[in-house]
């Protein structure tokens, strides 16, 4: 017996504290729009590459870190603060906190990447495909780094410089081994299927479909990847957190 | 009715046996103290009547409603302080009392109204606009509470509500448990404090190493223990055991300079002392009843924790 209307509002009601109390501030958004900008340039300056090729890697690359930067923070942080234990007295299940973190970051991600696209797009007069794509890619690709973001914060730690440790060596490797730097058609043998393995990749390959139309897979493909590794994503978290849950961390 | 039901609660921690067999009934509209030392399992048990900690074994319901098949429905009925919880310190005090209210679904002029009303009553209306960072241990458990009854719950868990507060904040949290409980709100609070749940509570429970040793009215517990009353008397000179000799003497005990007398009526044994002393012209220095108190019954109960 489930009581949806409490369940939804739960969801909302995380998402709104989180929003407030960890996104919006001044340092995170800086933070959160320089961190990648900074990364992209530390690559392409001095490569002589060409930016409208690159652009859907460097958005995807943008969405990848704005929507999982914090997550991992949030639950060692209340963990270590103390709010953790009341908010769970409060009216939520395990699922409302997990996904009202889930949708936080990845409205956040949106939000930035989407005022960052919208700049880019217009002072650097790109084509703009297949706006439906667009569309698809911002959706997915925020949950399932949003997603990545909650799996993070969920080892039993109270202490968030350990997460910071951990996530910047899940999330580093996943943006390198993506197809983010050099095309995918220009990939071969390993390489490819190194690639395969960042989920980033197949955010980048929708956005290639939809600026450029050239895209290596099938957006079916790109989107059936990106939904399932969310999912993964999403129940790995659930299923460490019930166990910090019995074990009562 | 019963409230609050526990049956057969069981938790351990790897070896630890921290709750073993916990049973409470809570009638509606009493206030119920869980009384006992630290590491009896307070908390633990709290923690899986309030759907925070899984149980090994073992129900609880919450106003008909088991909290762990159905956790929304429950902590709805439910203001809750937790031991080691606090609100948010990046947020005012009106902000973490607004937010509470609005998870519980209270409309915003009803948030509002409520907030007011509650600020007022917990003496934090000048602050309301302050960040909780800024606020003293007293002050933050006072928004804890604050935050755990905006939505006027028809139970309120309180675990260690008054431990290490201020003269002026324990004042305002006791107040504010007791109006709740005259508005309608069944109390479960547990405490270490024999005083407090003396003065408290309607129906007192004694855990000690995971396990209920006594339950009954505080009254009820001092009476269990009523055997233990003596007069403690002492005398200029010394004396030997053998000069206390009047029938009703249950047994004597010698303390350092102190003769501890157990009668069954303290008073005739008031009278037979200062009788005795004449009649052997000794001298008493001092002379006591102890009264029976719930911390006999506590420490009794609780000996070698
Ligand atoms: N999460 C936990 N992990 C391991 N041991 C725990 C945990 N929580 C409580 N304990 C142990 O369980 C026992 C009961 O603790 P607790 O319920 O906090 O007691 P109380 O609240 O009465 O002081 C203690 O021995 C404590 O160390
Ligand atoms: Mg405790």
């Amino acid at each position: 017996m489930m009581d949806w209307t409490i369940f939804a509002r739960s969801i909302l009601m995380v998402a709104e504290k989180n929003m407030r109390i960890y996104y919006f501030k001044g340092p995170v958004v800086v933070f959160g729009l320089l961190f990648p900008l900074l990364m992209f340039f530390t690559f392409f300056i001095g490569r002589n590459l060409d930016i409208v090729l690159f652009f859907p890697g460097f958005l995807g690359m943008m969405l990848f870190f704005t929507a999982s930067s914090v997550g991992p923070l949030i639950t060692p942080w209340e963990k270590r603060e103390k709010t953790y234990e009341r908010l769970v007295s409060l009216p939520v299940i395990l699922e409302s906190i997990i996904l009202g973190d889930l949708l936080a970051g990845a409205v956040f991600g949106v939000i930035i990447t989407v005022i960052v696209c919208s700049v880019s797009v217009f002072i650097l007069t790109l084509p703009l495909l297949s706006a439906g794509l667009l569309v698809v890619g911002f959706l997915l690709g925020s949950i399932t780094f949003a997603a990545l973001g909650t799996l993070l914060a969920s080892p039993t730690t109270d202490n968030p410089s350990n997460i910071m440790m951990l996530s910047s060596l899940v999330r580093l490797p996943l943006v390198f081994v993506s197809g983010i730097f050099i095309p995918l058609d220009q990939l071969e043998g390993w390489q490819w299927v190194l690639t395969s393995f960042s989920p980033l990749t197949y955010l980048v390959d929708l956005f290639h479909a939809a600026f450029l139309g050239d895209a290596v897979y099938p957006a079916y493909i790109d989107s059936a990847v990106l939904i399932f590794v969310s999912l993964v994503f999403i129940g790995g978290t659930k299923i460490i957190q019930r166990r910090n849950l019995v074990k009562g961390i | 009715m019963d409230v609050i039901e526990a049956h057969n609660l069981h938790k351990s921690f790897g070896p630890v046996v921290a709750v073993d067999g916990v049973s409470i009934a809570v009638e509606k509209g009493g206030i119920f103290g869980f009384l006992g030392p630290n590491g009896a399992g307070k908390t633990t048990t709290i923690r899986m009547l309030t759907g925070v900690l899984t149980p090994d074994e073992g129900t609880a319901l919450i106003g008909g409603i088991d909290i762990h098949k159905n956790p929304l429905g429950a902590k709805m009925k439910m203001g809750i302080i937790p031991e080691n919880g606090t609100v948010y310190s990046d947020l005012t005090a009106e902000q973490n009392i607004l937010w509470t209210a609005k998870f519980y679904g209270l409309d915003k002029s009803l948030r509002e109204q409520r907030a007011f009303e509650i600020l007022a009553r917990l003496g934090l209306t000048g602050r309301r606009h302050d960040l909780v960072r800024t606020f003293s241990k007293g002050m933050r458990q006072r928004i804890s509470i604050a935050c755990a009854i905006v939505h006027s719950p028809p139970v309120l868990v309180l675990d260690e509500p008054t431990t290490g507060l201020d003269v002026y904040s324990r004042r305002l949290v006791i107040d504010t448990i007791r109006h709740m409980n005259e508005e309608g709100s069944t109390i479960l609070l547990t405490t270490h404090n024999i005083e407090e749940a003396n003065a408290l509570c309607s129906s007192i429970c004694i855990i000690n190493k995971g396990k209920i040793v006594a339950t009954g009215s505080p009254e009820k517990l001092k009476k269990t223990f009523d055997t233990s009353r003596y007069v403690e008397i002492s005398f200029e000179q010394p004396v030997k055991r053998d000069v206390f000799t009047s029938q009703g003497i249950i047994r004597v005990e010698n303390h350092g300079d102190k003769w501890r007398i157990f009668m069954d009526d303290p008073d005739l044994a008031v009278k037979y002392l200062a009788a005795l002393a004449e009649q052997d012209h000794l001298k008493i220095v001092s002379i006591a009843t102890s009264n029976p108190s719930l911390e006999e019954a506590f420490v009794q109960l609780t000996a070698g924790a």
